[in-house]
């Protein structure tokens, strides 16, 4: 891109790519979790794994395949999502490997499924798929602007996703949540991925009418208050994720869409009385649901009084999460030495964050949620640097939804709020969790990269000493 | 649009902030209460994590540890002969928990006590898992064996054995027995096991060394005989006493009577001991009042709790009674109610020349390197009486081992002194009496032990049952393994 070649203006800002940056940062995101993995098989073994070959060059080449595509078709992305996923990617790969060692947790499967199977070698798999689908982003999706077009169909996409744990016969009622679909042997939670088809139509719509929703208002006691029929669509995402949540008995997924809906709506508007409704319709919504739903209700009693004797008749997960919080201070037991198989059921999902408390001490989760800050970071600057509001939508409306997983999910397994059936984006194992945020990372990348890419040299012009190209 | 994303990325900082700060309270603020939760079972299992120390007898551990496969508590206590030294181990399990000496010096056993802590830093730093020390203590394998042995073949019964001039319990047996390694783990199996025990008739978890009291009977004597020398009430034991026979109870119309036709008109006390008169001693009480009589018996440790360390029930002198019953009291009847430790205590002191040593059965508790972490030395508890009368007493003891009712527990070549006992008990005395019977014997280098035996509800036929013929001849073989085993 030598466009100092011309004497134009612009274009003369020659951006560095930033990629060798990445390639340096993509050498500790993988011998990071590869000295983890030896930790743990030392501590519980007292040997260095035998897999440790295997699972390096499997890490190391997923983390190298993403590279040379970042390196190939997004040259300008930002040089931090790659490293922070792929870290992400293999600390859960490793703990998970970890979970699977419990002789407590291999019992538990046999009473429950009649055998145990590993669960490390099928995360290792979706980590590949997932890094293949970001891969496919990257090479198919030149650019951002084109999803655009598919607005409306990701409107009825995201619908169709939402609604199929409902569809009888397809979907899985796992544990009192209904958001699994079985097909064939695989078990896909839909709600995963609705949540960058959504965050595409939120993008689309908003795009074409912020104008109407932020201008046609009546000034009311300092705010702007909304037409009526501008709320239509706000009713109708509150409506939405009110019915997931009575229907799918899904906290989590609800909140997710609902607030990832109204921060795509105040950036769009800049209308700070967007969030007001937002907040007074989610406390509606909650409070209204919860009157009736017990399954809420009872989510909401085991957060008040996670040790009481009601509580734990229903669940002790949140007694034992706490616990193992606890009894990892401030250093951690160190990796493969904790007894967070206590946990039991969802040890290596849900809860898997409440393993690296017991073992990795307060000094690692809050380097696994500063890693987290980071990304969504990133994302954030990258809706910041997008020169296009699609692409400044759609990059905050997939950060912010990051962001609200994030907290949600280690809020709940913290005790910080009732907890939610939601995975930890990349640690935690889960199939489609792992696919669809490597998706979004794609997504995130192509951004970056079109924001960051200086404009393309003009075309060779004989009169560029005398015209001055004016570009938008 | 850039001024509300600024504001969401500051609102996405908050959540994250949000997480940290809640994660600081639950890991640093909240984290020792969680790690020592009530409901966290990490205490159990890291309790159960490492072997546990040993409980040492003669140099050799009774106690050890074996690896439970399939249970999050790696570790499971084992004995060596359980049954044997339940009554002075007691039980570890890690369904039902611990008693006597697995509980009270659990914090050795399991590593965790604060005297190792400095230990226990270094092994942190340099690497090293935490041990469980060990508890040395003061039992003597052949006494054990011969106590438990005699004790087996005659049904329910006790034995306590104190060396009287330190004060260190030699044996400390009880039938029927359990064996604490049927219920060490943590299956629901074992779990059955010790409810069956506990619901048990003949309650083998009862600890009746020290744990169960016994109307003392005849054995009292040589308290109301101490309690006679030491107020003035007679010099000489081979004097005559002013003891009319038949001797009727004072305010009462009923005579007290003795066992058989025996010659109590006035004996003097060595003849009186030798035959076991209840006139005799029972006026000696009733003379001497029940507050010289109180006072003696709480010289020898009665009326109150021993702890060695195991808690000991308290031996009962009635405080407050009338003159028959105080008769009564002082030839071991009424309520006047001993454990056989209680009883071992009094044998000691007179062996001991008057001296009460304070009984104990832990000598030393060790890191697991062996270093002493705490030394016990012994402690005088009380002078009953002085060494004349004590030395008075032991001939009397030794006249009723030599000539009287207590010949069964001669040893050729030893001086031994015993009192027998025959105490009756149930409604009308319809139950078989419990025999008793204490004992000491002497070397040339003072006492090495004094001892109590109890036998209760024997299958033998009632006239068979007497301290002479029952007890005897286990504390015989008591004293002959602990003289055995010091030469």
């Amino acid at each position: 891109m030598s466009s100092t070649t011309h004497t134009s203006t612009i274009g003369a800002i020659g951006a560095p790519s930033r990629r060798n940056t990445e390639l340096a940062l993509l050498a500790f995101a993988v011998v990071i979790p590869l000295f983890a993995y030896m930790n743990v098989g030392l501590a519980l073994t007292g040997e260095v794994p035998t897999g440790m070959l295997g699972y390096g060059m499997g890490l190391g080449l997923l983390a190298g395949v993403g590279h040379i595509v970042v390196r190939k078709f997004a040259a300008y992305a930002d040089p931090l999502l790659l490293p922070l996923a792929t870290v992400l990617n293999g600390l859960g790969l490793v703990v998970i490997w970890r979970l699977d060692q419990s002789e407590k947790l291999q019992a538990r499967a046999e009473a429950q499924f009649g055998a145990f199977s590993p669960s490390a070698p099928n995360q290792l798999m979706y980590s590949a798929i997932g890094i293949a689908l970001f891969v496919g982003v990257l090479i198919f999706l030149k650019d951002h602007r084109v999803l655009q077009r598919y607005t409306y169909i990701s409107m009825v996409g995201a619908i169709v996703l939402l609604l199929l744990p409902l569809v009888p016969g397809l979907g899985e009622n796992i544990f009192g949540a209904k958001i699994w679909i079985r097909v064939g042997g695989f078990t896909i939670q839909p709600g995963e991925f609705a949540k960058i088809v959504i965050a595409i139509f939120f993008a689309g719509y908003l795009m074409v009418k912020r104008d109407a929703l932020a201008l046609a208002s009546r000034r009311f006691m300092g705010l702007y208050l909304p037409r009526g029929r501008d709320l239509g669509p706000i009713i109708v995402v509150w409506a939405t994720s009110i019915l997931i949540l009575v229907f799918e008995t899904d906290l989590g997924t609800s909140l997710l869409f609902f607030g990832m809906f109204v921060v795509m709506l105040y950036v769009a508007t800049e209308r700070t009385s967007w969030i007001v409704f937002g907040l007074l319709m989610s406390a509606v919504g909650a409070v209204g649901v919860a009157s009736f739903e017990p399954h809420v209700q009872q989510r909401v009693d085991a957060w008040l009084n996670p040790f009481s004797d009601a509580t734990l008749q229903q669940t002790d997960q949140i007694a034992q999460s706490l616990m193992a919080f606890g009894s990892g201070g401030v250093l951690g037991t160190g990796l493969g030495q904790g007894n967070s198989d206590l946990i039991g059921f969802a040890a290596n999902s849900d809860f898997i964050l409440a393993t690296f408390g017991e073992e990795m001490g307060l000094a690692g989760v809050m380097a696994i949620l500063l890693i987290y800050g980071l990304i969504v970071e990133r994302g954030v600057r990258t809706a910041l640097a997008a020169r296009d509001p699609f692409g400044k939508l759609l990059a905050i409306g997939l950060s912010g939804a990051f962001a609200i997983q994030v907290f949600v999910v280690s809020g709940g397994v913290m005790g910080l709020i009732p907890l939610t059936g939601m995975t930890m984006p990349f640690l935690a194992y889960g199939g489609s969790s792992v696919i669809a945020n490597w998706a979004l990372i794609g997504i995130l990348i192509r951004i970056s990269d079109t924001a960051r890419r200086p404009a393309p040299s003009p075309a060779p012009n004989p009169d560029a000493e005398m015209t001055q190209v004016v570009r938008p | 649009m850039n001024k509300p994303l600024r504001r969401i990325a500051i609102f996405c900082g908050l959540l994250v902030f949000a997480l940290l700060a809640r994660d600081n309270w639950l890991q640093y603020v909240q984290a020792d209460s969680l790690a020592k939760h009530e409901k966290n079972r990490r205490v159990t299992i890291e309790r159960y994590s490492q072997p546990r120390g040993d409980i040492i007898v003669d140099g050799k551990p009774i106690t050890g540890s074996k690896a439970t496969p399939g249970s999050d508590l790696k570790y499971k206590r084992t004995w060596k002969n359980g049954p044997m030294w339940a009554p002075v181990t007691g039980y570890s399990s890690q369904r039902i928990g611990a008693n006597q000496l697995e509980y009270i010096d659990d914090g050795i056993l399991t590593g965790n006590d604060d005297r190792l802590f400095f230990r226990r830093t270094l092994d942190m730093l340099t690497g090293e898992k935490k041990e469980g020390g060990n508890v040395v203590t003061t039992l003597n394998g052949a006494a054990q064996k011969a106590a438990y042995e005699g004790l087996k073949g005659r049904g329910k019964g006790a034995v306590a054995a104190i060396d009287p001039s330190t004060g260190a319990i030699l044996a400390l047996a009880s039938t029927p027995s359990y064996d604490p390694g049927d219920f060490a783990g943590n299956t629901n199996d074992e779990a059955q096991k010790f409810l069956d025990l506990d619901k048990d008739k003949d309650k083998p978890l009862v600890n009746r060394a020290l744990r169960e009291t016994y109307p003392p009977g005849s054995t009292f004597k040589v308290v109301t005989a101490a309690a006679a020398l030491e107020n003035g009430l007679y010099d000489d034991i081979d004097g005559k006493t002013d003891s009319p026979l038949p001797w009727t109870m004072p305010n009462t119309t009923t005579p007290l009577k003795n066992e058989g036709d025996i010659p109590c008109k006035n004996a003097s006390l060595r003849e009186a001991l030798r035959v076991s008169c209840n006139t005799v001693f029972g006026k000696i009480g009733s003379d001497l009042g029940k507050d010289k009589m109180l006072e003696t018996a709480k010289k020898f440790g009665f009326n109150s709790e021993q702890f060695v360390p195991v808690r000991s029930n308290a031996s009962n002198f009635p405080e407050d009674m009338d003159k028959p019953q105080t008769a009564l009291s002082s030839i071991g009847q009424f309520e006047t109610a001993a454990t056989p430790l209680q009883m071992a205590m009094v044998a000691s002191a007179i062996a001991n020349d008057g001296t009460l040593m304070e009984p104990y059965m832990v000598d030393e508790l060790q890191a697991r390197n062996l270093d002493t972490v705490e030394k016990h030395s012994p402690k005088e508890m009380s002078e009953p009486l002085s060494k004349e009368n004590a030395q008075k007493l032991q001939e009397m003891m030794e006249t009723v081992v030599e000539e009287g009712t207590g010949t069964n527990a001669k040893i050729p070549g030893v001086t031994v002194g015993g009192k027998t006992g025959t105490a009756q008990h149930g409604v009308a005395n319809s139950k078989n009496p419990y025999a008793w019977f204490i004992s000491y014997a002497k070397t040339d280098s003072g006492s090495p032990v004094a001892v109590a035996v109890v036998v209760e509800d024997s299958k033998a036929s009632r006239d068979d049952i007497s301290g002479g013929g029952l007890a005897a001849p286990i504390a015989r073989d008591v004293m002959k393994a602990v003289i055995n085993s010091k030469k």
